[in-house]
This record gives C-alpha cells, structure tokens and sequence, in this order.
C-alpha cells in the first residue's frame, strides 16, 4: 500500500488516478496512523515552498515523515514535493526544508552563463539524461522525456544524489535519492510511458524492500 | 534542452467532441476520452480541450469529461472556453486539468489573471489571446468573444500586461491565418514572442507538417497547436513530428 500525503497542497488527483492506472493499492490521507500502516509514501505537491513547510509543520506531518523515513520507509517526492527534501530553499526569502537531501532550492536566472535567454518556468518536456542507471528509480528507462513545470530547481551537495538530470539553463537535477529517499522534479504521472514507468518502478521498490523486512 | 510541443485542440459541447473528427476507426467519434487518446498514442505532448457549451448543464457536464480525461492520460491538459471565476478555476483544476485558459474573462477582468496565479500557481494559467491586424493601428488588435469583440488592447501591449499579471503562458491566435491552412503568422507571433519571457503556443493556419517547422525555426515559439488538420487526418502529430526532426527541431 502506498500513502499519499495530504496537507492541503497540489495535485493529489493526478497522482492518485497514475497508481489507479498501475493497477497499485493506495491510500490518500492526512491521517498519520493510516499513512504509517503504508510500505512507502508519496509527498505529491503544486504550489509555493514556505506555505508547503509551514503546511507540513502545522499538520504535524513534518516529523511524522522524519521519523517514518528515518527508519527507512521508502519516500518519494514529486515537484514541489521533492524540492522539500531539501535543507533550504530562497522562495519567498529564506525558508527551511525538510533536511532529508544536502543542498538548496534556488530560482532559474533566466539566461545560462553564455547570457543566452532561458524561458522561466521551465515548462514542457525535456530529456532525462541517467546518471545512475542502475538505480531501481531508472529500470528499463532507455531514453526517455518527462514533463517538467518549475521555477526553481534543486541545487544538491552532493552529486552522488544525482540519478539523473535535464539540461536547461544549467543542470537540472530531475530524479534525485539516496538509500530510501527519492524525488521526482518533473511530473511522473504526467510524463507518459516513462513517467508511468518511474513510478512503477518507486511502487515495486516499496514492494521489495517491504517484503525484505 | 526542452522540446517543442505539439498540441491538438478539440472542441467539446455538452460533453461531446465537436466539428467531426475523422482520423481513425474509433467506435466513438465524439468521445472526448478516446479521442484524447488516441492524440496521446500518436505522440502529443499536451492537449487543449476548448468548451464551446453554451448551457450550465454543458459547463457541468464539461467538468466529468475532465475527471475522465485525467484519470485516463497521463499527458499534461489544458481547458478553456467560458471561465470567468476563481470558482471555474477551481472546479476544473481539482477535476484534474493541468491549465486553465482564460480569454475573454481576462479582458473584461484582468484581476481573474492575478488572483489565479497566485491561487494556483502561475504555471497553470494560460492567457488565450485571439488577434488580428489593424490597419488603422499599424499592428494587432486584440478580440474577444470567439473574435465577435474588437478590444483596445493592441496585442504587445495585452500580452506583457497579462504576464505582469501572472499569465504563465500565452495561446496566441491569429484571426487572419485561422482556417487558411496557409501557415502561422510568423510576423503576430515574432512580435508577441520579443516582448514575453513566458512560453508563447502558436495557434492558427497550420495546413501541413512544413508549417510547423517554420514556426519553430523562424519564430522559436514554444509550443504549437492545431485542430482540423489533425481532426482531418491531414497529417498526424507523428507524421509532424518526423517532419520536425529531420529538419532539426527538437521534438519528443
């Protein structure tokens, strides 16, 4: 069973009607004890960063997620949702993330360091370009584009937590993670096949690593 | 780097897809699910379902074909046509659109811009603008009303306003070239493309695959959107497509 967390942002319905088409059982809750019954979680999110924070501190969500993932729940985090494994992000001045990933969420210039024009948001389809394609995020992901929609992007530590990125102004990390930790800047459940297929590929991971335990 | 999109548009009325589609043997020609997906498995990147009802019932009824949609593709959808509220807004984005597409509730109230954008993200609020040349002002001018309404916005000046006011992307129309099947306004989309920095999809005139590549390497627009041809199987997003790539368009 997947959770999908509900604290008041984004588009739940899309990501709930994708593990509808894959066939996977889920539950889309803000209730904790129905979040903790699930194998792994899903922290979907459209919007703004400090009001996505200040939405998981007050649903108490935010620690209810630290000490899930902390025992090594599988979490993936999408758009929005990804942005907030972070430490920090400057949207909207200064405000803290969850922490569960090293580095910082910063907005697109608008031109690379040639000065040429780049169009913010970064809005359409863009190739995925696999860093780590062993990870069980990218299994049979051959060559692929996802759909992306975003002001700013992540700017991670350490790169190892790169599995895979897209070119735009600068190197957009689009799938990120480390041990049970993953996220997703681009929209799988609006990316077609491949789209379809990482998140396919995050449920079976949940799977395993329930079986295992 | 992003690839340029290729948007089919389909009529909707009272939940029925309009203006005889005959591309394949499908059971439903009218049914705006299969038809959506039928687009989708031929390779497009977006979809834009413009509601023409003219009733409430139509307008509800519009609101299950976008449950439908969304719980079927997994393709970004935009929908447009009659919305004039935050409230629209809202019911058609929580049915599972991606956009929203305002047009002339965006002349009439620029602030349902603004407040849409800052409700729902800039990002999904789409700014349809229909325009055609004037003589008498020596550029464009924009309509409303499905093109019935002169406005005295000229159509630079309307398409920076609507970004100052949160537009995240703009549909641009050319009156002049719609239904020529002769090719976009290269010279409407140029113009509006140099004073924006949100992605711009150029609509109207598309008669063939080579059209599109004009607009892509001639004006660089983001996006581009078309009806009949595909409707009419005059061409296929796919057949599009393979036109793009081999002149060197970047394409999905």
């Amino acid at each position: 069973m997947i959770g999908i967390i509900d604290y008041g942002m984004g588009n739940l319905f899309s990501v709930s009607k994708a593990l509808e088409r894959l066939d996977v059982p889920y539950v889309l809750t803000d209730d904790p004890e129905q979040l903790a019954q699930c194998e792994g979680l899903i922290l979907p999110g459209v919007g703004a960063f400090p009001d996505a924070m200040k939405s998981l501190e007050e649903t108490g969500m935010k620690e209810f997620i630290l000490s899930k993932v902390g025992n090594g729940k599988p979490l993936l985090g999408i758009c929005l949702g990804m942005q907030l494994l972070f430490d920090e992000s400057e949207e909207g001045g200064f405000t803290e993330g969850l922490g569960l990933l090293p580095g910082s969420i910063v907005r697109f210039t608008g031109k690379d360091a040639d000065g040429n024009r780049f169009k913010v948001p970064h809005m359409g389809w863009n190739h995925l370009d696999q860093h780590q394609p062993k990870s069980p995020l990218l299994d049979s992901i051959e060559d692929g584009y996802v759909y992306f929609v975003h002001s700013y992007y992540a700017q991670a530590k350490q790169q190892e937590d790169i599995i895979a990125s897209a070119r735009y102004e600068t190197e957009v990390p689009a799938v990120v993670g480390r041990a049970n930790v993953f996220g997703a800047q681009f929209h799988p459940e609006k990316s077609g096949k491949t789209g379809m297929t990482i998140l396919r590929n995050f449920c079976n991971l949940v799977q395993e690593r329930g079986d295992e335990s | 780097m992003l690839t340029k999109r290729i948007i089919p548009c389909l009529d909707v009325k009272d939940g029925r897809v309009v203006k005889g589609i005959q591309f394949v043997q499908i059971r439903d020609a009218g049914d705006p699910v299969e038809l959506a997906t039928v687009y989708d498995e031929q390779g497009a990147d977006e979809l834009v379902f413009l509601d023409i009802s003219a009733s409430h019932e139509g307008r509800k009824t519009m609101i299950e074909v976008v449950r439908e949609v969304a719980g079927t593709l997994a393709i970004p959808f935009t929908v447009g046509g009659g919305i004039g509220s935050l409230e629209d807004m809202r019911a058609i984005l929580r049915a599972g659109a991606d956009k929203v597409s305002l047009n002339s509730a965006a002349v009439r109230k620029p602030e349902l811009i603004t407040e849409g954008s800052n409700f729902f993200g800039a990002q999904c609020i789409v700014v349809a603008i229909d325009a055609r040349f004037d003589e008498s002002i020596g550029s464009w001018r924009v309509y409303t009303h499905g093109g019935r309404n002169a406005t005295e916005w000229e159509v630079c000046d309307w398409a920076k306003h609507v970004v100052e006011r949160g537009a995240g992307e703009i549909l641009l129309t050319s009156m002049d070239q719609d239904g020529e099947k002769t090719g976009f306004d290269l010279g409407l989309l140029k113009a509006v493309q140099q004073v924006v920095d949100v992605p711009v999809i150029a609509s109207g005139g598309a008669g063939n695959a080579e059209h599109f590549v004009d607009v892509f390497n001639e004006v660089d627009a983001d996006a581009a959107l078309a009806a009949s041809i595909f409707h009419y199987k005059e061409t296929s997003v796919q057949k599009v497509k393979e036109e793009l790539r081999e002149n060197g368009v970047h394409v999905r």
